[in-house]
């Protein structure tokens, strides 16, 4: 069974999710910084959210087609959601959780079922408790069990494991991946993390401010520094948009010219050929600052500028100095008394090439 | 102390609040779970009688049971008599007096539910109606009981609508709040201050159970 998503939804102005895919059975991970419009693919999909256009199908069933005016209601979709903050139903106990979409089945079939989930995703001992009563882990599990235990045919899960430790993520979804190895149905799987999209998923799609920036395995999406989508580079504080100048194959680098600017600088090697745009993300602790012009360096690129503005957040400094290009640099209240640094004060900028993170401009592909 | 006048207000008052009950939990459920945007409209018309003078409202409703409005002629047509002046008027006058005292606290219990409980209901094959009786009726038991109370309460106090609408007939339409006037009317200050005392007592007894209730509502604690 594979769910295809073609949708179109205008969220606020200037901001259209438009996504068109095909989850295959097994996990697929939905990837990007809040706000990419992940968690509206999963309410759309659902049927808790309209999409202005598209078609959604899971297998030949389709349960949304704008233009064929299908629109089935989301009890009858058939498909299991695990809510970001799991919505068990504080009043009922775990065995009445997992329950809750059985009530068609006879009571002697609905028990058999509640304790075969219960056992899979073992919960067992937790029957008689309520939600309030047990572990995140547990109520996570619970929130799985509760979902899967109606055999629906695609599951949505979004955030559910971000709370938790690492371990017990990859204990749940060993579970999750042993409940499908007989079922094989998709499971779209929204996240933010890194390290839970290379642990979970088989396939990743990349979203980016409503749309997709790449999909493929996490590895091929993530791991290239080429083909790194802007998401990723969400929580740098620098980031320029440059032009690859030069490539040094043998040295593992190339040189780019930040855009507007004569600044360049020395980054990693990526899958870019001359001309190619891209984007420069640097954070801002991982830039140096030296009073007086620095020798005998490895580092490649030292820029010099001018202190522009100094600000202190908490114990950390946020410099804004100008080298053509305008970098902001944290550094400690002790760092500047030692640099006697103060507005206007001329610096050199020290950046290591591997600083430098490398992504693909989503416009330019 | 005017039993008679006891006994018609607790009859008017049970009377009352179990039609609000059955008609107020319906339209607290549209008002704040429809996606229609003018449910504030119908909110404002069910709030009314909380801003109206007693008086008017009783006005307009002595106005629409009269012999000349066609509501009132319909009814004499299906029962042989007029309903103002009568234990039924007062039942009608009472329903709309005391409306929001059942709709508000409902509705109140109703929109502090988490909204993603009932999408998880539906996600999992539960029907609106399912949806309901397992998950909001459950979780908003506590304001389904107060809005009973309250409106309860408020049927037994009210005075303008029922002066108004029901006259002051004794056994008929006399409730316990016209008597106390009648008793001060005629300088029976012993009878008035008794009626009155127990209505003190009524008020506040019925006031520590909506507030006792609040204080350990049924999912908080350690079962949030």
């Amino acid at each position: 069974m594979t769910l295809a998503v073609h949708l179109t939804k205008r969220l606020h102005a200037g901001f259209v999710l438009d996504v068109s895919f095909l989850a295959e059975p097994g996990v697929t991970i939905l990837f990007g910084a809040s706000g990419s419009g992940k968690t509206t693919i999963l309410r759309c999909v659902a049927g808790l959210a309209r999409p202005d256009a598209g078609r959604i199908a899971i297998g030949d069933r389709t349960v949304f087609d704008h233009d064929g005016g299908v629109d089935v209601p989301v009890p009858d979709r058939r498909i299991g959601y695990v809510f970001q903050q799991l919505a068990l139903f504080p009043h009922l106990t775990v065995a009445h959780n997992i329950g809750y979409g059985l009530a068609a089945l006879s009571r002697a079939e609905r028990h058999r079922r509640i304790a075969e989930a219960a056992a899979s995703f073992r919960i067992q001992n937790l029957l008689d408790r309520r939600p309030g009563q047990i572990s995140g882990g547990e109520r996570q599990r619970t929130a799985l069990a509760r979902a899967l235990v109606t055999e629906p045919k695609a599951l949505l899960l979004d955030e559910p494991l971000s709370a938790l430790d690492y371990a017990i993520q990859l204990h749940i979804m060993d579970d999750l991946r042993r409940w499908n190895a007989g079922r094989r149905i998709p499971i779209l799987y929204v996240t933010h993390s890194h390290r839970e999209a290379f642990a979970l998923g088989e396939r990743l799609i990349a979203l980016e401010h409503g749309g997709i920036l790449a999909s493929g395995s996490p590895h091929e999406v993530l791991d290239h520094p080429a083909q790194a989508p802007l998401a990723e580079i969400a929580g740098f504080e620098n980031v320029f948009p440059a032009t690859v100048s030069a490539r040094r194959e043998r040295a593992g680098t190339m040189q780019c010219v930040l855009t507007g600017t004569a600044t360049e600088l020395e980054v990693p090697l990526g899958a870019a050929a001359d001309g190619t745009a891209i984007h420069v993300a640097i954070r801002a602790g991982d830039i140096l600052l030296s009073d007086r012009e620095p020798a005998g360096l490895s580092a490649r690129n030292v820029l010099r500028g001018k202190v522009v503005d100094m600000a202190l957040h908490g114990s950390t400094v946020v410099a804004t100095i100008d080298a053509d290009a305008c970098f902001v640099v944290h550094l400690t209240p002790g760092g500047v008394d030692t640099l006697g640094l103060r507005p206007g004060a001329s610096v050199w900028l020290i950046i290591k090439t591997y600083s430098c993170r490398v992504a693909r401009s989503p416009w330019h592909s | 102390m005017d039993w008679q006048a006891l006994w018609l207000t607790a009859r008017l008052a049970t009377i009352v609040s179990a039609i609000l009950l059955v008609v107020s939990v319906p339209l607290a459920h549209w008002i704040v779970f429809s996606r229609r945007r003018w449910t504030f409209l119908v909110e404002s018309i069910v709030s009314l009688p909380l801003v109206l003078p007693p008086t008017v409202l009783g006005f307009y409703l002595l106005m629409a049971m009269g012999t000349r409005s066609p509501l009132g002629r319909l009814w004499i047509d299906w029962t042989g008599h007029p309903l103002a002046f009568t234990f039924e008027g007062l039942v009608v006058a009472s329903l709309f007096y005391s409306l929001p005292f059942a709709v508000q606290p409902i509705a109140t219990a109703f929109s502090q539910i988490d909204p993603t409980l009932r999408e998880a209901s539906a996600t999992l094959g539960g029907s609106t109606l399912r949806t309901f009786f397992r998950i909001v009726l459950p979780l908003s038991i506590e304001g389904v009981i107060a809005g009973a109370v309250l409106s309860f309460a408020h049927t037994v106090g009210e005075f303008g609508v029922v002066l108004m609408v029901g006259g002051n007939l004794p056994g008929v339409t006399r409730t316990i709040s016209l008597s106390i006037y009648d008793h001060v009317q005629a300088l029976q200050y012993r009878e008035a201050t008794a009626t009155a005392l127990f209505m003190l007592a009524f008020a506040f007894a019925v006031l520590l159970a909506v507030y006792g209730l609040r204080r350990r509502p049924l999912a908080a604690g350690p079962l949030a």
